[in-house]
Order: C-alpha cells, then sequence, then structure tokens
C-alpha cells in the first residue's frame, strides 16, 4: 500500500517536489553520488543524464535507483516502530552462578526507577545484557524477559535493532566536532519529527537546567565539561531517543543535578535501571535490585524511613553543591557553609 | 557446515566480535575455525591460538584482497570440510571501501565501529550495503545520541540489514548474533555460488609491477579524474 503510495509520488512528482515533502531524500541522493543531478524533472528523466559508470559503482542501474528510493521513502517514514510500544517489562528470575533459583518476579512500568546495586562483577552487567537481549530462558542466567507481560519471539528481538536500551555512562563522550545545536538538530533529523526546532531547543533549555553551568547552543559539544556533556546526554535521551529502556551506570557528582536528571527521564516515559552506590540515587528509585553471586538476591521496596533518610542526604549534598559553587566562584570556604 | 564472512575496516574490532561470538556459541573446542585474509602482516593468529581456535591467515599482498578471497575462498571451505568444522568463519579486512566479500546465500556480517564518524556508514558501499547483519562497535564510549545518528546512517544505506551494537571487550551483544549465526546455511563447497557484488575491477600496467609514473606508462584499464578547465 505504502509501496504503491510512494511509487506513484516518485513517478509523477519533480524531485523538487519530492524533496519538499521528504527533505530525507536529499540524504538518498547524496547517498549515490546524485546529489547534483536536475531537480526539477522526475527522477527517471534526471537520471537520463546520470553516467552509468557512477550507478555502476554501487552496483545499480536506473530502475533500481528508483525501486530503491521508493523502499527508502517507505522505511523513514514508518514512525511507528516495535520499540514505541513498550508500556512494561517483567523480569522472571533464573539461576545465579551457584545454580540456586532466584524466586524474582518483577514488572517494571514506564515512568519507574529501579536501582542495581551490587559489588563489582556480582552480576549487574548480566541482568543489564538480560534486559537488552529480552532473554528468553536462552541466556547463562536462564531468566525470562516478558514485554507488556508476553515472551517475545526471535523476529521480535532481531526488530529491536539494537533501539530498545539507551544507555549512559561516565565513560562516554562525544566525538563529534559540532556545536550543540548541530548536534541536535542532527539527532533530531533521525528521528523525523516534524516539530524538530521545538524539540531542540527544549532539549537545550532543559540540560543547563541539569548542568551547574550553563552554556551556549554555538559550545562545541568536545569542549563541554564533564557535567555539562552528561547533562546534555541525559536531556538528548529524554527528548530524543526512542529507546523506552534507559540503562545508567554510575553518573558521578560532576556538576549536575542527578535527581532532577532522573525525574526528568521518568517525566518522558521511561524504563530507567540505574547501576549506583550513591544514596541519594539508589534511594530516589521505588525498588532496588540487589544482585549477588550472579543472581538476583532480592528485591528491597524503599522504605518509608528511607524515603525520610532521603532529606537528609539531600542536605549533605546540596551542602557539597554549595562548597563547590564557592570554590567555582572563588570564594572561601567557612563553618558557616558547611553548617548550612 | 556453516559458513560466516565477516568484513570491515582494519582496527574495527572484528577479531574481538568473533572471539566473543565463538565464546558464546558455546561449542566444543576444534568445532569452529577461522580463516583470516590480510594484507601484508597480522597478528590477530595470536589471539586465536590463545583461544585455542584452528586458524590459517592469508596475506594478499600485491593482489587485490577481493580478487585474492574470491580466488581462495572455495579452498577455505574445502579445509574446513576437512577439519570437520560445524561452522567456519573467514575474516577479511576491507581497505579500500569497496570490498564486499560476501557470497549469495552465505550470512554476511559486517562490523564497523562507532569512533569512525557518524557519516562513515554512507561512505564504506558494498560492504555495508550488501551485509546481512552489521555489527556497530565501540558504542559503549561515544553517547547515546552518536549511537542513534549511527545506526539511522546505516539504515540509510542498508534498510534490510539487522544492526546490533557488540562491546567486544565485554561480549555484550554477541548472543544476538550468535542467534544469527545458528540460522545460516549449510553448505558443503561454494562451487557454481555467486558474489553478491562484483570485486574492484583493474587490470592495467600498474598492476603487474609497472612503477613509473605518466601516460606513456599507463595502459590496460584506466580510469582518469576529470578536473576543471582553467
Amino acid at each position: 500500500m505504502k509501496t504503491h503510495y510512494f511509487m506513484e509520488l516518485i513517478n509523477h512528482q519533480t524531485l523538487e517536489e519530492i524533496i519538499k515533502a521528504y527533505p530525507i531524500t536529499t540524504d538518498f541522493l547524496a547517498n549515490y553520488r546524485l546529489e547534483d543531478i536536475p531537480k526539477n524533472q522526475l527522477l527517471h528523466q534526471a537520471l537520463k543524464e546520470v553516467e552509468d559508470e557512477i550507478l555502476e559503482d554501487f552496483g545499480l542501474d536506473q530502475y533500481d535507483v528508483i525501486e530503491s528510493l521508493c523502499v527508502f521513502l517507505v522505511s523513514f517514514t514508518q514512525a511507528e516502530t516495535a520499540v514505541n510500544h513498550v508500556a512494561s517489562i517483567t523480569i522472571k528470575g533464573g539461576q545465579n552462578k551457584l545454580n540456586e533459583a532466584e524466586n524474582v518476579e518483577l514488572t517494571i512500568f514506564t515512568g519507574d526507577i529501579i536501582s542495581i546495586v551490587g559489588p563489582t562483577g556480582s552480576g549487574k552487567s548480566r541482568l543489564l545484557n538480560d534486559i537488552e537481549c529480552l532473554a528468553q530462558r536462552d541466556t547463562p542466567t536462564n531468566r525470562l524477559i516478558l514485554v507488556n507481560g508476553e515472551e517475545v519471539d526471535d523476529i521480535n528481538r532481531f526488530e529491536m535493532d539494537g533501539k530498545l536500551v539507551a544507555q549512559l555512562s561516565q565513560n562516554m563522550n562525544f566525538v563529534m566536532d559540532l556545536t550543540v545545536r548541530e548536534f541536535l538538530e542532527m539527532h533530531a533529523k533521525c528521528r523525523l519529527t516534524p516539530n524538530a526546532d521545538e524539540v531542540v531547543s527544549k532539549c537545550f533549555e532543559c540540560a543547563n537546567l541539569l548542568a551547574g553551568e550553563r552554556f551556549s547552543e554555538a559550545t562545541k559539544v568536545t569542549q563541554l565539561s564533564g557535567g555539562q556533556s552528561r547533562a546534555l546526554m541525559i536531556a538528548d535521551t529524554a527528548y530524543m531517543s526512542d529507546s523506552p529502556i534507559v540503562l545508567i551506570d554510575e553518573i558521578e557528582n560532576a556538576g549536575i543535578d542527578r535527581r532532577r536528571a532522573l525525574f526528568l527521564l521518568a517525566k518522558r516515559e521511561k524504563i530507567i535501571f540505574i547501576s549506583t552506590h550513591d544514596p541519594l540515587l539508589a534511594l530516589s528509585a521505588n525498588k532496588r535490585i540487589v544482585i549477588k553471586n550472579g543472581g538476583i538476591a532480592k528485591i528491597i521496596e524503599t522504605t518509608a524511613e528511607e524515603k525520610q533518610s532521603l532529606e537528609a542526604i539531600e542536605t549533605f549534598d546540596n551542602t557539597l553543591l554549595t562548597l563547590r559553587n564557592s570554590l567555582r566562584g572563588g570564594e572561601l570556604i567557612t563553618a558557616e557553609l558547611l553548617r548550612e | 557446515m556453516k559458513l560466516i564472512t565477516v568484513a570491515g575496516p582494519p582496527s574495527s574490532g572484528k577479531t574481538s566480535v568473533i572471539l566473543k561470538l565463538i565464546n558464546c556459541m558455546e561449542m566444543p573446542k576444534g568445532r569452529i575455525g577461522v580463516v583470516k585474509f590480510d594484507c601484508l602482516t597480522s597478528f590477530d593468529d595470536i589471539s586465536y591460538k590463545e583461544a585455542d581456535i584452528p586458524i590459517q591467515i592469508g596475506f594478499s599482498g600485491k593482489i587485490c584482497p577481493d580478487h585474492f578471497f574470491v580466488s581462495n575462498i572455495e579452498d577455505a571451505v574445502q579445509w574446513g570440510m576437512q577439519s570437520e568444522f560445524e561452522i567456519l568463519i573467514t575474516e577479511s579486512a576491507g581497505l579500500c571501501n569497496r570490498c564486499s566479500p560476501y557470497v549469495k546465500g552465505i550470512l554476511s556480517i559486517c562490523v564497523i565501529d562507532n569512533l569512525s564518524g557518524v557519516n562513515t556508514p554512507r561512505k564504506i558501499g558494498p560492504m555495508l550495503k550488501f551485509a546481512d547483519v552489521v555489527v556497530v562497535t565501540k558504542g559503549d564510549i561515544v553517547s547515546q545520541a552518536e549511537r542513534e545518528v549511527f545506526a539511522f546512517n546505516i539504515k540509510q544505506v542498508n534498510i534490510s540489514a539487522k544492526i546490533i551494537f557488540i562491546n567486544g571487550i565485554t561480549g555484550q551483544g554477541s548472543f544476538m548474533l550468535a542467534k544469527y549465526i545458528r540460522q545460516a546455511l549449510d553448505i558443503q563447497t561454494l562451487r557454481d555460488m555467486k558474489l553478491r557484488f562484483t570485486t574492484p575491477a583493474a587490470v592495467c600496467s600498474y598492476c603487474t609491477g609497472e612503477t613509473i609514473i605518466g601516460e606513456a606508462y599507463q595502459m590496460g584499464m584506466m580510469k582518469k579524474m576529470e578536473f576543471d578547465k582553467k
């Protein structure tokens, strides 16, 4: 149906008109070194002026180009994919390294925050791997991961195309030489959203709210400080990423409002896993998974007492933040500041 | 025996991905073998030997790596059959970005890394375009946004490919690749099967050892650039 629609479009509208309706067509042409062909004609007419040699370099003939553009447009106008329909995931226990049963079943809905705690090497990454590949009792842990309460067949697991899970960790860097604005625009383009400008602006403002120090749209992403980078990555994941699940691995203290960042992601209807030993973050979650010997040892629901201590912890944390800001502002650290 | 072809630019992580993949397959030692097609030197045999994986290495030297691949692949398959492998994996480094050592019907994997720049997928050509599975490595050190833009650019060039992110150090992601491998076609020979794409063409004087520059020395199949006239 859609194929037919685009075939008609390509056969009856000039390239100019097609590009106007579907700007991504420009990318398609550039991919085949066809960016300079005349745009005021139908594609098959424009292709007559192209040397066969160029197309041969890509293993194509003129008809293939038309067909490829059609498939390309069909594929890149699909707004909905399998990952857009994830409303909950359920972890059904398997066994740990000692072959003891895990005896757990945990369902997590979008907007939930779950923390994962346990010593290094205890099996945290195994759990995250199981979630990422939607284990169906076929990984070493024998766990079963349900999506929306149902098992997932291999075809659907492959369909996820690595889009199920977005990851954020301390080791990540920007490697592109772009300004913040260009960077966000580039990511927005991939989302094929019609209101790209608006989303980019929102995302930029939000990143600035999270970062300790403000930065401008014209700053190069590679020149952002650690905290600013993290803030931009989180805002970007919240507003631009398709992935319904976000895995956060130890975001440290560096100049970013961590709790606000978490709640932002939760508000954007993400399922959030955070692997951390930071009390402020761990207790911000409703539940925490305790990992031992390669398995889930228990699931603790954050108690009322813990929720209360959160306030005290937040006070500590704010004191530290004040100290950091004073240092940054060139002020002296006084006993007064510590008491606040 | 299942045959899997793996290609990718130098240092993209092919060997790491294959090692993690083999580890993930949990098969008895000696049932999976590797043939490495390289150009001048290779140090990967050390990694394979350490992991107790039967390995053969061939160097294309002055021959185009794709031509070298296609003229040796059937012998590689026969080596695999005689060694009674269940799976034979070939690994080849694409240097000119036009390499496409893929055979119709044989599972073809292209390995590229996130650090190579977001537009790289759009520049790689047949090696990416004709792959069944595109494995993306080094995703753990770039931002989520860059991973997504990268994947998007892969889709632009190869809409039907399945994209799998694999961490070559921890092996995260190799489980899904192993699932693909199990579906690969069983073969006994490649005789009469066809390449997915032509190999780079050139039979010119320089192919046969000419080193002097100048029109008088250029013979055979040449391609000349057109420069703007002043």
